[in-house]
């Protein structure tokens, strides 16, 4: 019982939970007014509330999207088609700003969101409507915290991700001016949604060969590094060699070059 | 009249300027104090940097701009030696400048060249104790001393042999035999064709039969990248697309250049990518070299399904894995 | 006499006494040095190298120079239980568990960067003021040999930790041992003890690293400094300077004090770096595992060039006779650095022999002064620079939104077009500048003060040099060309063949200069003016 409400306390701030209030204030007020036959009349209500969202979502894809990925979704010659992508893609994409592109740019960048979480929920749920996909992650399923352990994730992020992200999750150089972007400040949602659904450049990585905890240890790796602090001084954006010769030449070699002339300098 | 007379005259050394430390007594004791206030820093900074070792805890931190975190303990450790010890240069330095006599003296240089008649004497020297040795005449000893110097470097060399074993066939070989599953690194878990989505990468490993251990140089021979794409996007031959299974596709991922990890992959352009030299290479036409340095294409690794419906080797590497050596046949 | 005098007195009598070395150590203690900046390059250098000595000497107290296998279990977090190698291991120790550690690991490293741009300043300043002329000749081939070593020590340094990134530089190194012809892969076997990475290559670096290497810095740099001690030091040209003197202070008490506070000063100034800046944060990368990498990968910058050159070489391997040559790799990875510091030692001698100037040199060119060195040099360092950009292409491409292919094509182009631009514009600039001396020295000053003349017009006044600085601007030697003789006295036509025609084209390229004004010039533009 008390684990229960427990559980249920851990959902009171996840997006769904104002939809989900909603819907089980309509049950309640329902219920009171058709004790007998409360049943059927609720599957009906929560079929309702799940088709409004789909409406409300198709008719901010059809403002919004269609322009590019086609008045049904199903893609044209600069989008993909977005049938069978699921509602984790699009929380992805347009959860963390990037859909939609600004300019057609080689890669959609991370930006502030243009849409809030109610209309991210209603795109995700029409697009998951067109046809089955990967469920966005909700925070429920993001116990990285209890579930995941750092070392474990630093192996598998240097075996899977450190190729791409650099070493620190920092972000680096694909072919023909594509990137990496830094991992540093995404949500623990995104990173995992990433992982499942594989955005723009990035490969699918399939919950079989790394599972889904595998997945919270690699986000509690990120996130452990993310936060921390910087062990040895300023971290020099933690991108390698490139930045500590830069440093030794002009302030390690041009500090003390310029005590050099002072020390050669006649006093007066 | 030559070009040497008409050149400009060397004025001379300019004459000698007092400091005010040389003229003004107090501008001397001032300098003098200055000298000893940068010595006396530099104690109260080795005070700090003790201090810090002994009583500040290695696991503080303070918000510092551009910085960022920072650990109190190692900070103020490494700013009190530093500047305990740039104080002392400074202090040094100032009091030469300051106190020290400043006029500057003139050394004057001999040429090294020896007089004629001393060169000659050392020629004649060593021709007289030349021939007291019999060097120009006993020309079987000089050849014989040559060779034996020459010959006795050859037994140190000879005794480095033993650094490493010969290489054999080693470079040839992997753990990848017919009938090998593929595993996931780390995990060392067999996989199926349907836990890999289109689109998935996976990194992996043989599997170790009972009781074997993997040593890091299997890994830099075995490390293999397993990539889905749609059966339709290949271009191979026959034979490749034969290695291949249901779209799947397994890459040696050591470098066929210098040997880093070649994991890089695009998902949409369907490009591997080597971060070392950035060789680029394209996985539909069956690693093809399409950019940077490597000259070869990755080895593929050709992978069936086995009874259990697990991804197997279907045969060893055809070729030699990683980067080329003098006896690489192709 | 005060007690501190009598003592004094005291040992250097029982020190005389038994070596008999009042008079030379009279002689050395008054030695003269000259004072100007970039003398004080060589120091920094040697400064950093004690540095490294002492840092280094810290780091083996808890340093395990070994490949075996341990699980971590140190105050490291995010490795906890880890298998990573005891080197690895013992290197995250110092920098969690020994205190101050990590500030000692951050000083070594960073005076090794120190020591390494020291080295290359020290060289730029020698080549371009000509210090390497006869009798110095010596001196520049220990220098280059010193540089040489250093790229090695540097590497071996960093790879010591045994972490992903200075396992991946140490799997380039030996692609590129595995790629000699014929003897590559037995080379690498017995290096790495068997297939790469074995299990002894670190405890084998180590000892070159501590004991082999410094032991060579040690004598090469012993004899470096007796041969300037033995030589007297070259000086910057001025009144009162000549090719017979050399104008300073003595040794004794203020360049003793000078050099000595500069010792504190480069040792406080490396100590700064290891307190503020991190570097080399292995616990980041992790621990080396051949079927891992980072995006980003590279060598500290003393490699960087190399690693550029390989970068952008041509994919080119040759497959005969059922063998491999890996032009590819050896072609940027020894050839042509081979080549490079090759030309570099024997620099000295190339000049000379272009120049066919065989005398003494104490005196040193201002850079402009020898238009065709400055040039040489300058079309070096654009090489260098332009590899080097390479070499850090991906965090270029990342931090100014350029793509790697780009950058890659720049270079590849710009390393075959850049440098003999970069000869032609120096040479310009040199040449310009002698002009602009030529006036000052004729013209005099110009000093932006406009004066209106009775008649209105409007003129700059110059103001007269002194005759110091006519001196200064005017000393320098004004070279001849060699003269290649059309016949011999026997008429045999051309009788040096093509290297005497070369040689002549070189020499000629060589004094290209603006003619040093005279005072008998100066004298009639004078007369001119009454």
């Amino acid at each position: 019982m008390n684990s229960g409400i427990k559980k249920l306390s851990r959902y009171r701030r996840h997006r769904f939970a104002r939809p989900a209030l909603l819907v089980v204030a309509l049950i309640s007020m329902g219920a009171t007014f058709q004790v007998a036959s409360a049943l059927p009349s609720t599957t009906r209500m929560e079929t309702t509330a799940q088709s409004t969202l789909i409406e409300e979502g198709k008719r901010i894809f059809a403002q919004g999207c269609s322009s590019c990925h086609g008045l049904n979704a199903e893609g044209s010659g600069i989008a993909p088609s977005l049938i069978g992508v699921g509602a984790a893609s699009v929380d992805f994409q347009v959860g963390t700003g990037r859909m939609p592109m600004a300019d057609m740019s080689q890669q959609a960048m991370r930006k502030t969101p243009i849409y809030n979480a109610e209309q991210t929920a209603a795109l995700a749920a029409y697009v998951a409507s067109l046809a089955p996909g990967p469920d966005a992650i909700n925070e429920a399923q993001l116990t990285f915290e209890r579930d995941g352990n750092t070392a474990e994730g630093g192996e598998l992020f240097r075996t899977n991700c450190a190729m791409c992200h650099n070493f620190a999750g920092q972000g680096g150089a694909l072919t023909q001016g594509k990137y990496a972007p830094t991992l540093m400040g995404v949500d623990a949602k995104h990173i995992y949604e990433a992982m499942i659904t594989g955005p723009q450049s990035m490969p699918v990585f399939s919950d079989k060969t790394i599972t889904p905890e595998e997945k919270l240890s690699i986000i509690k790796w990120i996130k452990a590094a993310e936060k921390e602090p910087n062990l040895g001084g300023a971290s020099l954006g933690r991108v390698g060699p490139v930045t500590e010769g830069l440093l030794v030449w002009t302030f390690g070699l041009g500090l003390l070059i310029g005590i050099a002339v002072w020390l050669t300098v006649k006093a007066k | 009249m030559t070009n040497e007379i008409s050149k400009f005259q060397d004025p001379g050394l300019p004459e000698h300027v007092h400091r005010k430390t040389d003229i003004d007594p107090k501008a001397a004791d001032r300098a003098e104090r200055q000298v000893a206030i940068l010595f006396v820093l530099s104690a109260i900074f080795t005070v700090v940097a003790i201090y810090s070792y002994i009583f500040i805890p290695d696991d503080r931190f303070f918000f510092l701009p551009i910085m960022g975190d920072t650990n109190a303990h190692q900070l103020l450790l490494g700013i009190g030696m530093a500047f305990a010890l740039l104080f002392i240069g400074l202090g040094l330095v100032h009091w030469a400048k300051m106190l020290m006599p400043d006029t500057e003296v003139i050394a004057e240089r001999h040429e090294f060249r020896s007089p004629d008649e001393d060169r000659a004497d050392f020629v004649s020297t060593v021709k007289v104790q030349a021939g007291a040795a019999g060097l120009g005449r006993r020309s079987l000893i000089k050849r014989t001393l040559g060779l034996a110097l020459g010959i006795s470097a050859l037994t140190p060399l000879v005794m480095l042999r033993d650094l490493g074993p010969l290489p054999k066939k080693e470079l040839e070989k992997t753990s990848w035999k017919t009938g090998t599953r593929l595993v996931t690194d780390p995990g060392d878990r067999p996989i199926r064709p349907e836990d890999l989505e289109v689109g998935a990468v996976a990194q992996v490993l043989p599997e170790l039969a009972e009781g074997q251990e993997r040593t890091l140089a299997d890994i830099g021979k075995d490390a293999v990248l397993l990539i889905r794409l749609r059966p339709t996007e290949f271009q191979l031959d026959a034979q490749r697309l034969s290695w291949t299974h249901d779209g799947i596709i397994a890459f040696s991922k050591i470098c066929s250049h210098m040997g880093c990890a070649v994991a890089l992959y695009e998902q949409q352009t369907k490009h591997l990518l080597c971060p070392c030299h950035q060789s680029t290479f394209d996985v539909t036409r069956a690693a093809k070299v399409i950019f940077g340095p490597a000259a070869r294409p990755l080895p593929q690794l050709a992978i069936m399904v086995d009874k259990d419906g697990y991804l197997v080797a279907q045969q060893p590497f055809t070729e030699s894995v990683g980067p080329s050596y003098w006896e690489r046949s192709s | 006499m005060k007690k501190s005098e009598r003592i004094a007195g005291n040992v250097a009598g029982y020190v005389d006494d038994r070596t008999g070395a009042a008079k030379w150590l009279r002689k050395n203690l008054t030695k003269v040095f000259p004072d100007h900046w970039s003398f004080m390059l060589g120091e920094i250098v040697l400064y950093s190298f004690i540095i490294l000595l002492l840092s280094g000497t810290f780091l083996t107290f808890w340093f395990d120079p070994s490949q075996r296998d341990v699980i971590y279990q140190g105050s490291y977090e995010p490795l906890k239980n880890i298998e990573m190698s005891a080197s690895y291991a013992s290197t995250l120790h110092i920098s969690f568990d020994v205190r101050g550690g990590l500030l000692m690991r951050q000083i070594h490293h960073w005076a090794a960067l120190i020591f390494m741009a020291g080295m290359i300043a020290h060289l730029m300043r020698v080549f371009f003021t000509g210090a390497f002329r006869k009798p110095r000749e010596a001196n520049w081939l220990i220098g280059v040999g010193l540089v040489t070593l250093g790229i090695v020590e540097g590497f071996l340094g960093y790879s010591l930790p045994d972490d992903l990134l200075s396992g991946t530089g140490i799997r380039i190194a030996e692609a590129i041992i595995q790629a000699l012809p014929v003897v590559g892969s037995y080379l690498a076997f017995f290096a790495f003890g068997g297939a790469f990475p074995g299990h002894v290559f670190i405890p084998r670096i180590f000892t070159v690293h501590v004991l082999l290497l410094p032991g060579i810095f040690l004598a090469l740099i012993t004899i470096h400094l007796m041969l300037v001690w033995y030589q007297k030091h070259t000086q910057y040209p001025g009144p009162g300077r000549t090719e017979k003197n050399v104008v300073g202070y003595p040794l004794m008490p203020i360049y003793m004090a000078k050099a000595g506070g500069f010792f504190f000063i480069v040792f406080g100034v490396t100590a700064l770096l290891g307190a503020v800046a991190s570097i080399n944060p292995i616990w980041l990368y992790g621990p080396y595992n051949p079927g891992q990498i980072s995006a980003g990968s590279q060598p500290d910058f003393y490699m960087g060039w190399l690693d550029g050159l390989v970068r952008m070489a041509p994919p080119i391997e040759t497959h005969a006779f059922g063998h491999t040559i890996s032009w590819n790799i050896l072609i940027p990875g020894l050839i042509i650095p081979g080549i490079l510091f090759t030309l570099m030692a024997l620099y000295p001698f190339i000049e000379s022999w272009m120049t066919g100037d065989k005398n003494e040199h104490h005196l040193l060119d201002r850079p402009r002064n020898n238009p065709n060195r400055t040039a040489i040099g300058a079309m070096s360092l654009a090489f260098i620079l332009v590899i080097l950009i390479n070499g850090g292409n991906d965090i270029i491409a990342t931090h100014f939104a350029l793509t790697i292919n780009q950058i890659m094509w720049f270079t590849r182009i710009g390393v075959i077009v850049i440098p003999p631009i970069t000869f032609v514009i120096t040479k310009r600039i040199c040449l310009s500048l002698q002009r602009a001396d030529r006036e000052k020295v004729l013209h005099g000053r110009e000093t932006g003060r406009l004066v209106m003349l009775p008649h209105g017009e409007f003129i700059e006044v110059h103001e007269e040099l002194t005759p110091a600085q006519k001196f200064t601007l005017t000393q320098h030697e004004q070279n001849r060309a060699l003269e290649v003789p059309a016949s011999d006295a026997n008429g045999v036509l051309n009788p040096q063949g093509l290297k005497g025609k070369l040689r002549a084209r070189f020499s000629q390229a060589h004094v290209e200069q603006i003619p040093a004004p005279t005072e008998s010039e100066a004298k009639a533009l004078e007369g001119g003016h009454h």
